[in-house]
């Protein structure tokens, strides 16, 4: 009884805190999202009027269409990147000190802001920025490319530079947990180098592969200041079509926009953990 | 099955960096033999069985098998397989899975490469925990596995590093007969990697014993341990007494010891009930530890505590000269 207590006493902060900030917020998004709005105020009502227009407007459609494309794109670099750089550290890199010096070289970019990462970009894709005049001056091009910045290409680029860290970790550890005679019981075995990668390496990291693509996709999809800036405002995504909502005030709109994104991105990661146990690495 | 296959140790030697850890053996392996490799930690056993593995570049040297040096080609290539320490089963591949790995990876088919996995796990006694994944089965039970998965390769020479160290007591000493009845069943030649003297003298037809770097003694299990040649192999076998007579080492077994009422004088400093023995080590004038083991019915006859003064005799063909 008395231990009973205490053990939801110990778990009592971390409740209230998750119930103030998570639970108590979500809920009052849901129940905005049936709010009505006219073009200068808003009145608590409970009607659909706000889904009803989601899921009929073509744009809408097109802009959830644009999140998924930039989330799946973003997804294969980072994992190819991430996947690529965690192996070096975990099997190609010997000794201990190495190891940790060269992770640590990974996070330096994360010792200045998101944002300022991000827009560090822009001089250098711009029209004369560092890019096109490098590339000019070899002779490669005679125009500067138009779709350095501003552009499809840019999100992209800046999407996963922001966020290939966010692969590297999880499957790093989860690469370094590999006991290393598995490795030499693969080639004992008669696997080549590429069959063990395919055989042992990539199954045991699966796990890893799987928190890395939770974060870089629920970044991705519920981001919206890096497709303004690095698109120039030319493209859209789910994320932009809340802060709009927001900018003009339409606040039950956009707390549809944001239910309707957040079952989506709950669905997505549903349907990825049916596919892993993710649960060991916990 | 076959008679088995020759290998050969030719000069072979490892360095890493400056630190030599095998310094140029030479060893021919009687073909079809159960050789234990013992030594202390550190001594160079676990390297040369590495070498002659594929796991560990030579340096210097070559490993001969079945005529052929096979220094330089890789692990699958040579004939060998190798059961790890840790036995290092595939965690996300059930049973029959990691037994089949090789084949799959030489592109067997399914049906072909299950058919003779589950012989093996038969060979093992495994075949009911075919669908079962490593972590569901307790340490005896992957070991077999972990042997099974070494033999279906067919290999000429199986090596095992250190293969009982993670079992408890009990077990070890019944995969002790299991690995010798697959030995004498497959007629292959067994190289074990061992630190226990015990576990070398019950499986071993050959010891072949490594210190610092270089084979200190081989032989057969009984002459080894009957005649050590030199003071660490007396020492490190066990059940030898080390004393100095007649100006040299001379090495002088336990159960030799008598307690009598004329010989060399010593204090009993503890005395230790085993059983079927007492353990009486002693502490001669000369400060030395000479240890007796009487048979209990003599012994208590007349029981003896620390302390005691008791004189030590021997028949003198029990001692036995080493090389200095």
């Amino acid at each position: 009884m008395t231990r009973n207590f205490i053990g939801w006493l110990q778990a009592a902060p971390l409740a209230l805190i998750l119930l103030g900030f998570l639970v108590a917020p979500i809920i009052m998004i849901v129940i905005v999202s049936f709010w009505g709005a006219t073009e200068y105020s808003i009145y608590p009502d409970f009607q659909f009027d706000n889904y009803a227009f989601l899921f009929g407007s073509k744009v809408v459609w097109k802009v959830f269409f644009a999140t998924f494309k930039y989330a799946a794109i973003v997804w294969v670099l980072t994992l190819t990147i991430g996947f690529t750089v965690a192996y070096f550290l975990a099997f190609h890199v010997r000794s201990l000190t190495w190891q940790i010096a060269l992770f640590l070289v990974c996070t330096i970019p994360f010792w200045t802001s998101n944002i300022i990462r991000m827009i560090s970009w822009i001089p250098f894709l711009g029209r004369n920025g560092i890019a096109n005049q490098t590339l000019i001056s070899w002779g490669v091009i005679d125009q500067p490319l138009e779709w350095l910045l501003y552009s499809d290409f840019a999100v992209i680029l800046a999407f996963v530079h922001l966020y290939t860290l966010f692969m590297v970790v999880p499957i790093f550890n989860t690469m370094m947990r590999i006991d290393h005679s598995l490795l030499e019981a693969a080639r004992d075995a008669g696997a080549s180098g590429f069959q063990t990668l395919v055989n042992v390496i990539i199954p045991l990291t699966k796990p890893g592969i799987m928190i890395g693509t939770i974060f870089v996709v629920t970044l991705v999809m519920g981001d919206f200041i890096t497709v303004r800036f690095m698109s120039g405002s030319q493209s859209a995504n789910v994320g932009r079509l809340i802060s709009n909502d927001i900018g003009l005030l339409q606040y039950p709109s956009a707390a549809a926009t944001a239910v309707v994104l957040l079952c989506t991105v709950l669905i997505v990661i549903g349907i990825m953990l049916r596919f892993v146990n993710i649960r060991k690495e916990l | 099955m076959g008679a088995g296959y020759d290998l050969e140790l030719v000069n072979l030697t490892k360095k890493y960096g400056d630190t030599l850890a095998v310094d140029s053996i030479n060893y021919q392996f009687k073909a079809g033999s159960y050789v234990c490799l013992l030594g202390p930690s550190g001594c160079g056993k676990s390297s040369t069985l590495r070498m002659i593995a594929g796991h560990e570049s030579v340096t210097d040297g070559s490993v001969v098998l079945d005529g052929f040096d096979v220094s330089y080609l890789p692990p699958a290539k040579r004939g060998t397989a190798m059961m790890f320490q840790s036995y290092a089963l595939f965690p996300h591949l059930n049973v029959r899975d990691n037994v089949a790995f090789s084949l799959r990876m030489k592109g067997v088919d399914k049906q072909a490469r299950h058919a003779k996995a589950n012989e093996m796990l038969e060979l093992v006694d495994m075949t009911q925990y075919a669908d079962r994944f490593p972590a569901q089965l307790s340490g005896g039970q992957q070991q077999r596995v972990a042997l099974a998965r070494a033999l279906v390769t067919q290999p000429k020479v199986l090596l095992l590093d250190e293969p009982l160290s993670a079992l408890d007591p009990f077990l070890r000493i019944k995969m002790r007969t299991e690995l010798k009845r697959l030995q004498r069943e497959l007629g292959i030649t067994f190289i074990h990697v061992t630190h226990g003297q015990d576990e070398a003298l019950a499986l071993g037809d050959e010891l072949v014993v490594m210190n610092n770097s270089v084979i200190e003694q081989s032989g057969a299990a009984r002459d080894v341990w009957a005649a050590p040649k030199t003071e660490f192999v007396a020492k490190f076998m066990g059940g030898h007494n080390v004393i100095t007579f007649d100006g040299g080492k001379v090495a002088l077994r336990a159960d030799a010891v008598e307690l009598s009422d004329t010989g060399l004088p010593a204090t009993v400093t503890a005395v230790e009930y085993q059983g079927g023995h007492v353990a009486l080590t002693t502490a001669t004038t000369a400060g030395e530890e000479v240890l007796a083991l009487v048979p209990e019915a003599t012994f208590f006859q007349s029981p003896k505590n620390p302390g005691d003064a008791v004189k030590l005799a021997w028949d003198e063909g029990r001692l036995h000269r080493l090389q200095s």
